[in-house]
């Protein structure tokens, strides 16, 4: 691939980025993106996106990802998969959008305004704590943290919830909870090793 | 008929109704659901953000409990669990590296999974195993002059359309046909609803539920019919903010899809949750012939 990435992160992020997607099953064929434009074409945030579905391959390409992954692009990608059904060279992007959230997230580069990364990061916080997602806990923390006028604006509707008893309070713990963070503190030691 | 069945965190919260209904609706086709023991979430889109291996690692704990029970299929109702679950069994058959982590990860606290769970989506079992020949026969009250939008939204059948097709899906129109209904031509169908996205970024969700219910008003629609929690949600608590933005005055029914089914088998509204909704459906429950 072409190296056009000037400083070391970027370097970095490339290599990173070409090894993991080379890694996942059918990654190789990023290689014969046509850059033909359904993936775009089709996706319903790209309206909104910095780098478009094909940008974000030709920017790849390009060995500049880094740009990419600074952007706001991966955190509008909803997983709707219709760029992923649609490519005629059999590429999974939503796949690729992934990856490119958890370099995000790794190298901690995430753009000011997302208030993405903090929803996920409490997700994965709340099923590690009861070993399912409190949605209450998930919203509540989410909103008094980075968005408190949502928090506002939502205050109508989450007491409509509330009476129709679709917003219980109380968690609900799984008696296995302990297996989630031992499960993810296994793989994390076995990255550690292949590294 | 047995099943087992996982009902997911939504479930438990959000979207209680569409469990309970599903729960009503199977009991009438004779379908018991046997809840599977100590599930966990299945991680939805979130986990894959963090770290791939473990979103698979942690889904497929579901399904070594469910092996463990001595099954082989799993029932599931929202479509966002029903695609990491599926989609977990893809890629640890397609990738010997992701098989051998999640088989480790979960050898690490004592389980094991060989990947042979099938995840059945619960209208894949409505149309394929049941049958709609056999659903026909159960109707008591059909659903005559309903007009139905059928909204499958995006993860029902994208990315693996292992029942249905991934772009024009038609078990769903199918299946309320068969109740009587009058299932409108749905164009926005398999469109994205937002997702999280209307927690994050709302202006681009409300674009996007905009023009679901926009399509759906124009096609006459009485009633939307949903199959996933999120998609419920997001189509019909944020009718007034979609409103709002654009100036309309949507106030459209949106039930799940098991919730009207429900009705058309007989069973009492009360038993199918129809409070919990927040646009009321009481004039749908009353534009159905006794
Ligand atoms: S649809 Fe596929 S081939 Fe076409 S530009 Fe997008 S990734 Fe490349
Ligand atoms: S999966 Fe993401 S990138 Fe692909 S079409 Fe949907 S929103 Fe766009």
């Amino acid at each position: 691939m072409t190296e056009l990435a000037t400083t070391a992160q970027a370097k970095e992020l490339h290599a990173r980025f070409y090894h993991d997607v080379m890694s996942m099953p059918g990654g190789e064929k990023i290689r014969i993106c046509q850059q033909c434009g359904t993936c775009t074409g089709s996706c319903p945030t790209s309206y909104l996106m910095d780098y478009g579905p094909r940008e974000v391959i030709a920017a790849f390409r390009a060995g500049m990802i880094d740009r990419v992954v600074k952007s706001n692009t991966i955190w509008l990608c909803t997983s709707c998969y219709y760029c992923t059904v649609r490519c005629p060279a059999g590429i999974k992007i939503t796949d690729l959008m992934y990856e490119l959230k958890r370099l995000a997230i790794k190298y901690d580069l995430l753009p000011e305004d997302s208030k993405n990364p903090a929803l996920t990061k409490y997700f994965v916080n709340s099923v590690h704590k009861h070993g399912r997602n409190h949605e209450v806990e998930l919203m509540g923390k989410f909103m008094l943290t980075k968005d408190p006028g949502l928090a506002f604006k939502f205050a109508g509707l989450g007491m409509k919830l509330f009476m129709a008893g679709r917003l219980p309070p109380l968690a609900k713990n799984i008696k296995g909870r302990d297996e989630l963070t031992k499960m993810a503190a296994y793989l994390e030691a076995e990255e550690a090793k292949a590294q | 008929m047995r099943y087992l069945y996982y009902p997911g965190c939504s479930a438990e919260a959000t979207g209680k109704a569409y469990d309970i209904s599903t729960r009503a609706m199977m009991a009438k086709l004779d379908v018991e659901l046997a809840e599977l023991d100590d599930w966990n979430c299945c991680g939805a889109t979130s986990y894959f953000s963090v770290r791939e291996l473990e979103s698979f690692a942690i889904a497929a704990r579901n399904l070594a409990i469910a092996q463990q029970m001595g099954e082989d299929e799993l029932c599931v109702i929202c479509n966002a669990c029903y695609t990491t679950l599926a989609k977990t069994n893809r890629y640890m058959a397609d990738d010997p590296e992701v098989f051998k982590a999640v088989q480790g990860a979960l050898g690490a606290v004592g389980r094991t999974y060989d990947g042979k769970v099938k995840v059945r989506h619960v209208m894949d079992i409505l149309v394929n195993d049941i049958g709609l020949e056999a659903v026909a026969e159960k109707v008591t009250r059909r659903l005559t002059g309903i007009k139905v939008a059928p909204y499958y939204g995006c993860q029902f059948s994208r990315p693996m359309g292992t029942f249905d097709d991934p772009e024009f899906p038609t078990t769903m129109d199918r299946f309320f046909a068969t109740l009587g209904a009058d299932v409108i031509d749905y164009p926005s169908k398999v469109k994205c609803c937002g997702g999280m996205m209307m927690l994050t970024k709302a202006e681009g969700a409300l674009h996007m539920c905009h023009e679901l219910l926009k399509t759906a008003q124009d096609g006459g629609a009485d009633v939307i019919v949903a199959a996933c929690p999120l998609c419920e949600m997001n189509l019909e608590a944020y009718q007034p903010k979609v409103n709002k933005m654009y100036g309309t005055n949507f106030n459209i029914p949106v039930m799940y899809f098991t919730q009207l089914a429900g009705l058309a088998l007989g069973v009492e509204p009360n038993k199918l949750a129809i409070d919990k909704q927040v646009v009321s459906c009481d004039r749908v429950i009353a534009a159905i012939p006794a």
